[in-house]
């Protein structure tokens, strides 16, 4: 695999990555390319992403999303991310369908919030309420995949994709050519 | 018995007049020679010559039904549903094509947006036909505005399971009820946008129902609608139908899964 990459003449791209309504899977997934990510270094640099802690996205070649949609904070990060990205990737069932946070799509989230913080199994029911810092960013009515708010360039289903198939997707990619998985390497789960 | 193609009402020695009109017409499936009997359809004649026809609510103990329009193929220049078309000699089929891939991922597309099809959390993942097929049309995407409808699961059942999320309208339940149980213990009620599965029972349960889980209605399911409960993931993930093989090298007569 190490012979397979060749050096490039040119300056590396930079990536970008973040999680919004998603569980980080995804960027587990990416981990889970092993030592080629030596490989990939030889190719990019990596901009904002939880890599590297940088808290706001530069102008980059490739955005990687994980996760959905499911509040104003998420929409202000991909929008982020589209004005400075000039490919932006959809990783992951969150991001691609809303994923699991959106099977709360069908229920009322006041109920919810009531439920989890008043209702439920709350340790003080005297003091318990909804958090409402204005430091947190408010949840939406709906959890949303991204591309129903920015244009997606690609997209990389699974739950989460594997490390091998985010190998195959970002090297093609990377190469200049039109990204596609093979049968095997292909997953909704 | 000679499989060649001899133009109708031509007497060959060996062959008496039936088999000369029944066996010997033809039509070209994206430029192959496809023979048929009159009567089939083109799916049917495309099975039988090895040519697999991507389908959802065709199965090929039920006559044809013509709603998920997955079997969309170009005849002669019209766009129709291949399993409710009969064959018929000398026409041009179009199956494998670009422009008919295209239509069948935007069928299949649709299909994942009107309902809730969260496939890491359902047993049927690996061996959901929907989910083989979008796989076999390479979708990455939903790409349209998802739905997600609001469709409460039925687990009244001691044995199985409704969850009606993923159900796709084959009616593949509803027929094999009807028709093959003798008992009539599914229906679609509303239309259009509104259309759903119910449960024909005074309370709409289906614990309230006579189904028995060995019923062919309860095994015949192409999505994660109707589940046995208490084997749920089972076969390991890599061993599953769909996992290293597409369906379109599976759904063919001597292949069948099912």
């Amino acid at each position: 695999m190490m012979n397979a990459v060749v050096k490039p003449p040119r300056p590396k791209l930079r990536v970008a990555t973040t999680s919004l309504a998603g569980c980080f899977g995804c960027h587990m997934s990416i981990l889970d390319i092993d030592e080629r990510l030596i490989d990939l270094l030889e190719l990019v640099e990596f901009d904002r992403s939880p890599l590297t802690d940088i808290k706001h996205c530069g102008p980059c070649d490739i955005g990687i999303i994980e996760g959905g949609i499911c509040n104003s904070e998420n929409v202000h990060v991909l929008r982020e991310f589209r004005a400075n990205c000039k490919t932006l990737i959809a990783i992951g069932a969150c991001a691609v369908n809303g994923g699991l946070p959106a099977q709360r799509n069908h229920l009322d989230l006041q109920e919810i919030l009531l439920e989890i913080y008043q209702a439920g199994p709350v340790i003080d029911l005297d003091h318990a309420r909804i958090p409402d810092d204005p430091e947190l960013p408010l949840p939406l009515d709906k959890v949303h995949p991204i591309h129903e708010i920015v244009r997606i360039d690609y997209f990389i289903p699974g739950c989460p994709p594997s490390g091998d198939a985010i190998w195959t997707f970002l090297t093609e990619l990377i190469a200049g050519r039109t990204p596609s998985l093979p049968y095997s390497q292909l997953h909704f789960d | 018995m000679s499989q060649s193609f001899t133009p109708i009402g031509q007497e060959m020695p060996g062959l008496d007049q039936w088999d000369v009109r029944h066996m010997s017409q033809s039509f070209t499936l994206d430029g192959a020679e496809v023979p048929f009997t009159p009567g089939q359809s083109i799916l049917e004649a495309a099975r039988n010559a090895g040519i697999y026809i991507p389908h959802l609510c065709w199965h090929p103990d039920f006559p044809a039904h013509g709603s998920c329009k997955l079997c969309v193929v170009k005849v002669n220049g019209r766009h129709v549903s291949s399993c409710a078309t009969p064959a018929a000699a000398g026409i041009e089929v179009k199956s494998n094509s670009p422009e008919i891939r295209e239509e069948r991922k935007v069928l299949l597309q649709m299909l994942f947006v009107e309902g809730n099809h969260f496939c890491p959390s359902c047993e049927k993942s690996g061996g959901c036909e929907l989910q083989a097929q979008a796989y076999d049309h390479e979708i990455m995407t939903p790409h349209y505005t998802l739905f997600y409808p609001d469709r409460p699961v039925d687990a009244s059942h001691p044995d199985l399971l409704l969850d009606f999320n993923r159900c796709i309208f084959c009616e593949l339940c509803v027929r094999a009820s009807r028709d093959v149980d003798g008992k009539s213990v599914f229906a679609l009620s509303e239309r259009g946008i509104h259309k759903h599965l119910v449960v024909s029972s005074e309370s709409g349960r289906l614990a309230d129902t006579d189904i028995d889980p060995s019923d062919k209605a309860a095994n015949i399911c192409p999505v994660g609608v109707i589940l046995h409960k208490r084997q749920g993931f089972t076969v390991p993930y890599g061993q599953r139908a769909y996992d290293e093989t597409p369906i379109s090298e599976q759904g063919l007569p001597n292949k069948e899964t099912v």
